[in-house]
């Protein structure tokens, strides 16, 4: 099994690329989005590391999915917390693991619906292989690769940690 | 309190007539009445339809949810709130709808209720959300219609119209907390024609309601109906006394045959909720009506616009609940043909 950094560690790496990457890029009015559950938690973090004065927005992306006709409504829904005003904005979306690429599609759909961003970074704490869009993290604290019938979850809020397990089947749902 | 052993008559709802509203794995499939639901479904309806009420007030009033999928609203009963709301619900869920307006559509020309169904049924639609006069027609329908198409009943005779209720619960909730055990709820007015009360009761009791009463003159309450774990007051003044909560029911003159009420003044002087009765409610009662409402009949105006008032937060929360309920129960259908489950990161 792979031998992976705290989850802390990497988001004090996430930390400090991520300020890096805004200033290159000349942003200084940010606004950070986390997806929930795993990626708020990381934000929460991030968004005290890097003093970002508006308060953290959050994105359940469950009216989004695009497995709702395969598996139906999720039991446990926190509604978005995202204001109105995300028209021009630079956005930060913050996630916990970056797979697939479906939860972020999703995220950027529901995005869109409250606006027009200016731009939008994706941060993730881990992006490991197994794409299936064309979406990669812009900043990523760890590239991992696994096995395929290896799944790797942040568990939290305190303390963060990963967990990687055995999946069967190929029905796994990873963002 | 509530008598769950009671037995439905009406030969349109059968024996079972609770149980069809779950599939195999417990999930919501049909949601046709209240009866024998437990709490945790009605919980996940209300927590549901709560976050649904953040799409309701953004800018874009839509999620894909529901994209692709067919809704049919079939309504041979008259109705303004309750088919707009759900085709809102509807189309906010990004589905799309069709409204079938029974007195200009074939079934004026005599077809059945359950030739226009398979018609329906014909032409892919994904679930029908039934008003109709006979109690026991969206029962009738869920046990006819082909598995994958799930049934909202929207209103059926006096039996039930459980969306409504859980609207009330939501409007209650929202106002009063998660715990109702300390909460005590009057129902006034016209509890005999009320499938609203009905249904309401049947939440109520499911969510562990401190005190219901019902108010009403005695030709306006069915017989037994404290068997179904009320309290009767025929006192308006008695029958609000220190309520939490004060429901009023509209005086459902349509469906009224024979000598129920001296008169309109009457009921007004003896059951009319005004600037003076509410008093004997608490300082903070919220006062609801499922609409539509007679001023001067049941409800004084100044009490209807009035601070205590949350008549119009009720019909808000009536697209979210309708948006729950509709997600739950299509939801409750996705992967029935390929039964897996998706684990979730």
């Amino acid at each position: 099994m792979t031998k992976i950094p705290s989850p802390d560690s990497l988001i004090q790496d996430l930390s400090t690329k991520l300020s890096a990457s805004l200033k290159e890029k000349q942003i200084n009015n940010p606004m950070m989005v986390g997806i929930h559950t795993g990626g708020a938690w990381i934000a929460e973090q991030l968004h005290k590391n890097l003093n970002i004065s508006e308060p953290l927005a959050t994105l359940n992306i469950s009216f989004y999915r695009d497995d709702f006709s395969r598996i139906g409504m999720h039991p446990q829904v926190t509604p978005s917390t995202l204001p109105n005003e995300i028209e021009g904005r630079h956005i930060i979306l913050v996630d916990d693991v970056l797979q697939t690429g479906r939860t972020i599609r999703a995220a950027m759909n529901e995005l869109f619906d409250y606006g027009r961003p200016a731009s939008i970074t994706l941060a993730c704490l881990v992006e490991r292989d197994g794409h299936e869009l064309p979406i990669r993290a812009d900043i990523a604290g760890l590239q991992l690769k696994l096995q395929n019938n290896e799944q790797i979850k942040l568990t939290g809020p305190e303390p963060l940690a990963f967990e990687i397990k055995q999946v069967e089947g190929q029905d796994q749902d990873n963002g | 309190m509530v008598n769950k052993n009671a037995r439905a008559t009406n030969p349109l709802l059968g024996q079972d007539h609770w149980n069809i509203q779950l599939d195999e794995n417990g999930r919501l499939k049909h949601f046709l009445t209240i009866e024998g639901l437990g709490s945790e479904i009605l919980t996940e309806i209300l927590d549901t339809a709560e976050n649904f009420t953040s799409v309701n007030n953004r800018t874009v009033k839509k999620v894909p949810l529901l994209r692709g999928k067919t809704i049919t609203n079939l309504f041979f009963e008259a109705s303004t709130r309750t088919r707009t709301t759900f085709e809102l619900a509807a189309k906010r869920l990004s589905a799309d709808v069709l409204n079938i307006n029974i007195s200009t559509s074939a079934t004026s020309k005599g077809e059945s209720l359950l030739d226009t169904l398979y018609n329906l049924q014909a032409m892919q639609t994904d679930m029908f959300v039934i008003r109709h006069q006979d109690s026991g027609a969206a029962h009738f329908a869920a046990r006819h219609v082909a598995p994958y198409i799930s049934v909202l009943n929207a209103g059926d005779g006096r039996h039930a119209h459980p969306t409504q209720a859980m609207l009330d619960m939501l409007t209650i909730r929202q106002k009063k907390g998660h715990d109702f055990s300390g909460l005590r709820v009057a129902i006034v007015g016209d509890i005999l024609h009320s499938r609203v009360a009905r249904s309401q009761i049947h939440a109520l009791n499911t969510l562990n309601t401190g005190e219901i009463r019902v108010v009403a003159p005695r030709t306006l309450l069915p017989a037994d109906i404290e068997k179904l774990g009320v309290k009767v007051h025929y006192n308006l003044q008695q029958g609000i006394q220190d309520a939490d909560v004060v429901i009023m029911l509209r005086l459902q003159k349509e469906r009224m045959q024979g000598a129920m009420l001296p008169s309109e003044l009457e009921y007004y002087q003896q059951y009319g909720l005004t600037s003076e009765t509410i008093k004997y409610a608490k300082p903070d009662a919220i006062v609801m009506h499922p609409g539509p409402i007679n001023r001067g009949v049941e409800i004084e105006s100044c009490v209807a616009d009035g601070p205590q008032s949350v008549i119009l937060e009720q019909v808000s929360n009536g697209i979210a609940v309708r948006m729950a309920v509709m997600s739950m129960t299509l939801g409750a259908n996705a992967g029935a043909g390929t039964a897996q489950t998706g684990d979730d990161k």
